[in-house]
């Protein structure tokens, strides 16, 4: 398939992990934020190509991973009711809230629809002006400028049966926030390509800047990646700061600005919680006043639950690249994706996934050898 | 720490009790294994139905006879390249037929909704008898049963069916063992983006048709050309993955695929690719895998090509005696990944 073929082509990636190993001559830790691309280092293995002084951390970019949990059971809350129809994507359907996910609610009776975009909500709502169609709207950059889009379309018709439970995140301010905390380990960031195609890479210039810290925008693919670690490593080497765009096919400087000028329009930016780190101060991004008539979270009166998050999970640590996976004393064993302990292991973009599905035979190998 | 940095964490907590039934339970997948596992087995344990096959066989004087069943529960009724009917035929033919045996009689019975079209019905009962007669099968018995309007999917067919199985022949998900050869009869995953394209409305240049096929000549053709192969599984909902784990499972084995060996149409590719699903876990209705003594394995593979259903076969992995109960694969960069059985349906991503 043209221009997926060539960037999973097995010499071309030998060849640049081969480069990178004679370039590199100091351990260096570097960080991809976009779970997309965790899915492929584990899913091709890169992490074996490479040499062992490149060390490769796990950043916080899985939508599903970092939705709060209040969210997920809001959502469950909704879909119970027997006025509403929730819909959203099928993976978001998995993750668990505090007492049930969305999948069980189905089991229950609820009206649970799984859909491939937002738009899709807006036909059920047209279908069926009876019912109260909500739509669990997820995501970073990439996936809110369609959920703005979804609500703008819906004004413009006059549905008024149509709202939106929004939770969306943003990239830049988590950077900020990992490489603010003092046990920063990062020397450099893959930044994610799908979310730089949306806005740009200018936000990511000051951020190399202030912190000094090279930044290589990345695209998914096993090429790509061994390309964005190739220079990064050479940036590190050198002792630059730069950000670079290695994904030139999908990103450009400005990104898309008809799909900023609707999130804009809809959103604007304000603080969010993060499941398995906290707040981070303007990362997320409510309804503008304009659009508050659709803002589920005003229509609907939710009892706000606040919920008991203690066990073993570790998922704080490998959400902010302090720990992998396999460092959990849990890991494969007591927290699997059938039995989740955590977040990561739920949705198939979270790093534990990611080990457990592609590399457990890997650890399990390691640990047997200790 | 500064303003912007990571304040408390949290965790969520697990959420593991399974007090009703999810729709994972139907997938295929882990779940509906444990549903085999901790409810049916445990009420209807016995030594036939412990074979854990796609079929049974039980022996009754001297007639070794093959028994399955399967439920057809499918939206759109109508596909590319078959309809509920014709699949209810060649899922149950097919899966007598990977068991060695010959298919001969099939019972159908039919839930249908109030309401629903009588000329659909006759359209879907046509078809089933086109491919019953294509496969030398007769419907011999049947059923009946009408529910309310919204208290069915439209309509619901099942289908049992019973062959004869040869004597001596014995094939059995846990006979593989390492050394082994696995052999796949063509590309993988139309049936299920077929499904899924006409069930979404996605185009794509050219329309994807299932491969719903008999697949019992080609059994035939493949048991003629050795007596060694091990067993045989017809690859359907979970896909190539399922099969191949539930076959390392119950042998006890290790099985290392070959990434490159697997063919995937370049629209199926292409189909999955942007709905992010993996074509190893996608349904198929014309495929079966075979595991095969690695000494007659190029004769089943060239049984295979002389067969209009096997002119692709490959040889697409080894059995292994290392990792037991678990798939590998060797990828494109010749690294090494898991391919693992799914919990419940593969679902699409957010992004």
């Amino acid at each position: 398939m043209k221009y997926l073929d060539e960037y999973r082509d097995g010499v071309i990636a030998r060849a640049l992990a081969q480069d990178i190993a004679s370039i590199a001559t100091r351990h260096w830790v570097i960080m991809e934020i976009c779970g997309g691309q965790t899915h492929t280092i584990m899913r091709y293995g890169l992490d074996e190509l490479l040499p062992t002084n490149i060390e490769l951390v796990h950043g916080p970019g899985c939508p599903v991973c970092v939705t709060p949990i209040e969210t997920i059971d809001k959502a469950v809350a909704l879909s119970m009711r027997p006025d509403v129809t929730l819909v959203s994507y099928g993976d978001m359907l998995r993750v668990p809230g505090s007492h049930s996910d969305l999948f069980r609610a189905k089991a229950r009776g609820a009206d649970v629809r799984i859909a491939y975009s937002p738009t899709e909500a807006l036909k059920i709502a047209r279908a069926n002006p009876e019912r109260k169609i909500v739509f669990l709207a997820v995501g970073f950059e990439t996936t809110a400028p369609a959920n703005a889009m979804t609500v703008w379309q819906a004004k413009r018709e006059g549905l008024t049966n149509f709202s939106m439970l929004a939770s969306h995140v943003l990239v830049p301010p988590a950077i900020r926030a990992l490489l603010s905390s003092g046990n920063n380990r990062i020397q450099g960031f893959i930044a994610p390509g799908h979310v730089c195609t949306v806005v740009g890479y200018r936000e990511y210039e000051d951020l190399a800047r202030e912190f000094s810290i090279p930044i290589v925008v990345g695209g998914f693919e096993p090429v790509d990646l061994l390309e964005a670690i190739h220079m990064l490593v050479r940036q590190l080497e050198a002792g630059t700061a730069r950000v670079e765009n290695q994904y030139a096919r999908s990103v450009s400087y400005e990104g898309n600005l008809p799909a900023q000028q609707i999130l804009h329009e809809v959103f604007e930016v304000t603080d969010q919680k993060w499941r398995g780190i906290g707040e981070i101060l303007q990362s997320g991004m409510r309804f503008r006043h304009e659009y508050a008539a659709y803002d589920a979270n005003r229509l609907f009166e939710l009892e706000l639950i606040t919920v008991d998050e203690p066990s073993e999970c570790i998922s704080a640590m490998v959400l902010q690249g302090l720990s992998k996976p396999t460092d959990c004393p849990a890991f494969a064993t007591r927290c699997t994706p059938e039995s989740p302990l955590g977040a990561p292991m739920v949705s198939s973009e979270g790093a534990c996934a990611a080990y457990y599905h592609y590399r457990r035979h890997a650890v399990a190998a390691t640990r047997e050898s200790r | 720490m500064s303003a912007n940095a990571i304040t408390g964490f949290s965790c969520p907590a697990p959420l593991n009790t399974r007090d009703t039934v999810l729709l994972g339970h139907g997938s295929g997948g882990k779940l509906s294994g444990e549903l085999v596992r901790d409810i049916f087995l445990p009420a209807f344990g016995n030594p036939e139905l412990a074979q854990l096959n796609d079929q049974a066989v039980v022996t009754v004087g001297n007639a070794h006879i093959a028994i399955t069943t399967d439920s057809f529960v499918i939206k759109p009724l109508f596909f590319p390249g078959g309809d509920i009917g014709s699949l209810a035929v060649h899922g149950t033919v097919n899966d007598l037929a990977v068991g060695g045996a010959k298919p001969l009689f099939l019972s159908a019975a039919f839930i249908i909704e109030e309401g629903f079209s009588m000329d659909e019905l006759q359209r879907i009962v046509q078809s089933m008898q086109g491919a019953a007669q294509a496969a030398g099968v007769k419907i011999v018995t049947g059923d009946t049963k009408v529910v309310e309007r919204g208290k069915g999917d439209g309509l619901f067919i099942n289908t049992t069916g019973v062959g004869l199985v040869p004597a001596g022949m014995n094939l059995s998900a846990d006979k593989a063992r390492p050394g082994d050869k696995v052999l796949l009869n063509g590309s993988i995953g139309e049936h299920g983006i077929a499904i899924l394209a006409q069930r979404e409305g996605l185009e794509f240049e050219s329309t994807i048709e299932s491969d719903c096929a008999a697949l019992h000549t080609l059994c035939a053709q493949m048991l003629q050309a050795s007596a060694n192969i091990r067993c045989m599984r017809d690859l359907t909902r979970g896909g190539l993955s399922s099969a191949l784990n539930e076959i390392a499972a119950q042998s006890r084995a290790g099985i290392e695929l070959d990434e490159s060996a697997i063919h995937v149409r370049e629209e199926v590719r292409g189909a999955c690719e942007m709905l992010g699903l993996d074509p190893l876990y996608v349904a198929n209705e014309g495929k079966l895998i075979a595991i095969v003594a690695p000494d007659s394995a190029e004769a089943v593979l060239a049984a295979m090509h002389n067969h209009l259903l096997g002119q692709s076969a490959e040889i697409i992995g080894t059995v292994t005696e290392s990792h037991p109960n678990l798939v590998t694969m060797k990828t494109s960069l010749g690294t090494a990944r898991i391919v693992d059985m799914l919990a419940g349906d593969q679902l699409p991503r957010i992004c």
